[in-house]
């Protein structure tokens, strides 16, 4: 019924987040690179970046879910959007996006947090694996 | 039969993702990320489904059956759209303004 409006809202709210965290994280980059007068290269995927995958694989999903609930008639061009609030069904799409929209959600938010603990690991190898005189 | 075209099109995009070199220059990666993303969700719908029909869910009528497979083609196709539109936006190649130049 409106289920891909869970992810959607999440999405939204993982790409407020990303924009602010990758503003600090530069602003911290500039900082380093003055005081220590040098640039240093950092391995590590920045943190705003592993939200951007989150986000992406949200807004992606949400993007063809809504154009399944426009091809089963689901959503519409015109106000109120949703056939089940026009319909009086709105209780039923509200225990939906309850049930099976806040699911795809935390699905998807449980595979990114693999994707990041794997990615994590790789880079503390990568570092590991490094030799001696690179780390200085 | 819409999970399943998903989850196709997500592996073979992403393996032209990994296998071919210049595959993030030319924004596959949108692709990855749209196919898991949407395979993801319908894996969790089919999940609700098969809870509420049980074993009936793996027999659908032929009628449906066609009407997923044509939905699923349709999702492939509207993610290529959304992709080759941001591929020629972008035009990391710079294809594009090649053409316009040559016009003008």
């Amino acid at each position: 019924m409106a289920c891909f409006a869970v992810p959607a809202v999440e999405a939204i709210a993982v790409t407020a987040v990303a924009y602010i965290l990758q503003k600090k994280e530069a602003a911290r980059s500039l900082q380093v690179v003055k005081t220590e007068g040098a640039e240093i290269e950092d391995n590590k995927t920045p943190f705003s970046k592993k939200l951007k995958w989150l986000r992406n694989l949200l807004f992606g999903g949400a993007l063809l879910l809504a154009f399944e609930h426009v091809w089963h008639g689901e959503v519409v061009p015109w106000f109120p959007f949703l056939t089940a609030v026009q319909n009086g069904e709105a209780a039923q799409m509200l225990h939906e996006m309850a049930t099976v929209g806040v699911s795809m959600a935390a699905l998807i938010t449980l595979v990114w947090v693999g994707m990041v603990l794997v990615t994590n690991a790789l880079e503390k190898r990568a570092v590991k694996l490094q030799p001696h005189s690179a780390k200085n | 039969m819409t999970l399943l075209i998903a989850v196709f099109a997500a592996v073979i995009a992403t393996a032209v993702w990994y296998v071919k070199p210049d595959a993030a220059r030319h924004k596959v990666g949108l692709l990855v990320w749209m196919y898991w993303g949407a395979a993801l969700m319908w894996l969790v719908d089919a999940v609700f489904e098969f809870i509420e029909l049980k074993a009936a869910y793996f027999t659908p009528e032929p009628a449906d059956m066609l009407n997923d497979a044509f939905l699923g083609l349709s999702v492939v196709a509207l993610a290529l759209v959304v992709w080759i539109v941001v591929l020629l936006v972008k035009d990391p190649d710079g294809r594009v303004r090649d053409a316009l130049r040559r016009k003008k």
